[in-house]
């Protein structure tokens, strides 16, 4: 099929923002860059793409509008509650025989998903033998997530997000709340260390015992989508787990994987120890 | 021009339906009459709660002529295939003819939204696309039938009137127009001439 001339400007986004500032889009997922462009270009009144490709060319603040826009950034605190409680039900029994615990979250975005495994660690007494990694291509919502800002609109949710995961306390006993504001508590933020990582060219993070990265992959295409979970699977200690978005499940066409399925319905892996 | 040889394993048209309440009843009336000689790949956007949905592929699978499934992230467009966007997810058509899934933010309230598939899908198939609006009570869609419009395809809307709910409907009848606004039971008959005569 002929390709449309929108997806040819696309295109040359892609490869222009590459050229200029070194972020590799090449291999995100087309349909999902195209729509947030078209998005921008929208809520910046621009007339079309060749005017917001010169604007990314031209305007290194403007091009972080658009980091921020290709970011994935739609997270919250226990998304999908039965992943927690696979988590909790069958990957918490097998962690607390190890004496150390190395944890990454690939994607953090804002924080919200570490935070929660956090919250669920402490309450299982793993906590305080466990080191967490949060990263993410976006310095500016990783400077969010270490103030571990919550934001107020979205506590109804998110409590009722924890209760559904069998949580035992009130989510407000692990928030710090005034004037309007939600932060995570100090103590749980004290294990978690945020920084700076692509997955699409950064290097494996070694020996850990669980990787989390959920919806990210999502938006990668096939070829990038196996290169990750390659680094995924050289990251991960032998017996350690690896976990995916919901509709994540089905990327593992390299026959040469270790990776078996613990928890099918939630996308939970294990390497095979 | 371009002298690339078409790729006669990749479908050239497609069919995108959304709705929403009354969806499943009108979806499964419409889906029953395609028989199996039909060879475009038909998209679905159906707002509904989480559990329902994973059975309604099976349930439509079991009455229907055409396999139906729900869609999987970046899994290549067959023809004959109905695909059902998974519930909490948008579902979207890729240049190369795979379908995407987003966990962007809902659009129109919803997620999956049916403006978000169309405006997509439009995009990629453009003239060789049609677009079908079925019951539902609100304005998600309005804007995508527009998009399917405006990049040459074909419309059609339910008539508000035999539509278990008419919201949906009218919303899309008062922003894009249609080229066709039929009661359910002709909507299929209709699809089938119009694959008929390509």
């Amino acid at each position: 099929m002929e390709r449309s001339d929108r997806s040819i400007e696309v295109e040359l986004i892609v490869h222009a923002i590459h050229l200029k500032y070194g972020y590799d889009f090449r291999d995100y997922s087309r349909a999902a860059i195209q729509r947030r462009l078209l998005l921008r270009l929208q809520k910046e009144g621009l007339a079309n793409l060749a005017e917001l490709q010169h604007r990314i060319i031209h305007q290194p603040e403007f091009f972080a509008r658009i980091l921020t826009d290709f970011s994935i950034n739609v997270t919250e605190m226990f998304r999908d509650p039965e992943f927690y409680q696979g988590l909790k039900g069958q990957v918490f029994p097998e962690l607390a025989r190890r004496r150390h615990l190395k944890v990454w979250h690939a994607g953090c975005g804002s924080g919200e998903e570490v935070f929660s495994l956090a919250i669920l660690f402490m309450e299982a007494g793993l906590y305080q033998r466990t080191q967490f990694y949060a990263t993410d291509i976006n310095r500016e919502v990783l400077a969010r997530a270490r103030r571990g800002e919550i934001p107020f609109k979205d506590l109804r949710k998110y409590s009722a997000n924890y209760l559904a995961v069998g949580g035992e306390q009130s989510l407000a006993d692990y928030l710090d709340i005034s004037h309007g504001e939600a932060t995570i508590r100090p103590d749980l933020l004290a294990n978690i260390l945020f920084s700076d990582h692509n997955l699409v060219h950064d290097q494996v993070f070694g020996e850990m015992d669980l990787i989390l990265c959920r919806n990210v992959l999502i938006y990668f295409n096939r070829n990038l989508q196996n290169r990750v979970l390659d680094l995924f699977r050289e990251s991960l200690t032998p017996g350690g787990y690896l976990c995916l978005g919901m509709k994540e499940s089905l990327y593992f066409a390299d026959p040469g994987n270790d990776l078996v399925e613990v928890v099918p319905a939630v996308s939970i892996y294990q390497r095979k120890p | 021009m371009s002298n690339r040889r078409p790729d006669l394993s990749q479908p050239r048209h497609a069919v995108v339906i959304g709705t929403s309440a009354g969806g499943v009843e009108a979806l499964s009336r419409l889906l029953a009459v395609l028989p199996a000689s039909f060879s475009w790949p038909v998209l679905v956007v159906i707002h509904l709660d989480k559990n329902r949905q994973s059975q309604l592929a099976r349930a439509l699978n079991h009455r229907c002529s055409l396999p139906v499934k729900e869609a999987d992230n970046m899994e290549p467009i067959i023809p004959g295939t109905v695909y059902l966007a998974p519930p909490n997810y948008h579902l979207l058509v890729d240049d190369t003819l795979h379908l995407a899934l987003a966990v962007d933010d809902p659009v129109s309230f919803s997620r999956p939204s049916v403006d978000v598939l169309f405006e997509s899908a439009a995009d990629v198939f453009r003239e060789n696309l049609i677009g079908v609006i079925l019951t539902g009570a609100n304005a998600d869609g309005a804007r995508g039938l527009a998009a399917v419009k405006a990049m040459g395809g074909t419309t059609i809307v339910q008539t508000p009137a035999t539509a278990s709910f008419r919201g949906m409907p009218e919303a899309a009848l008062a922003t894009g127009g249609a080229d066709h606004v039929l009661p359910l039971a002709e909507i299929a008959p209709l699809l089938i001439r119009l694959h008929g005569a390509e």
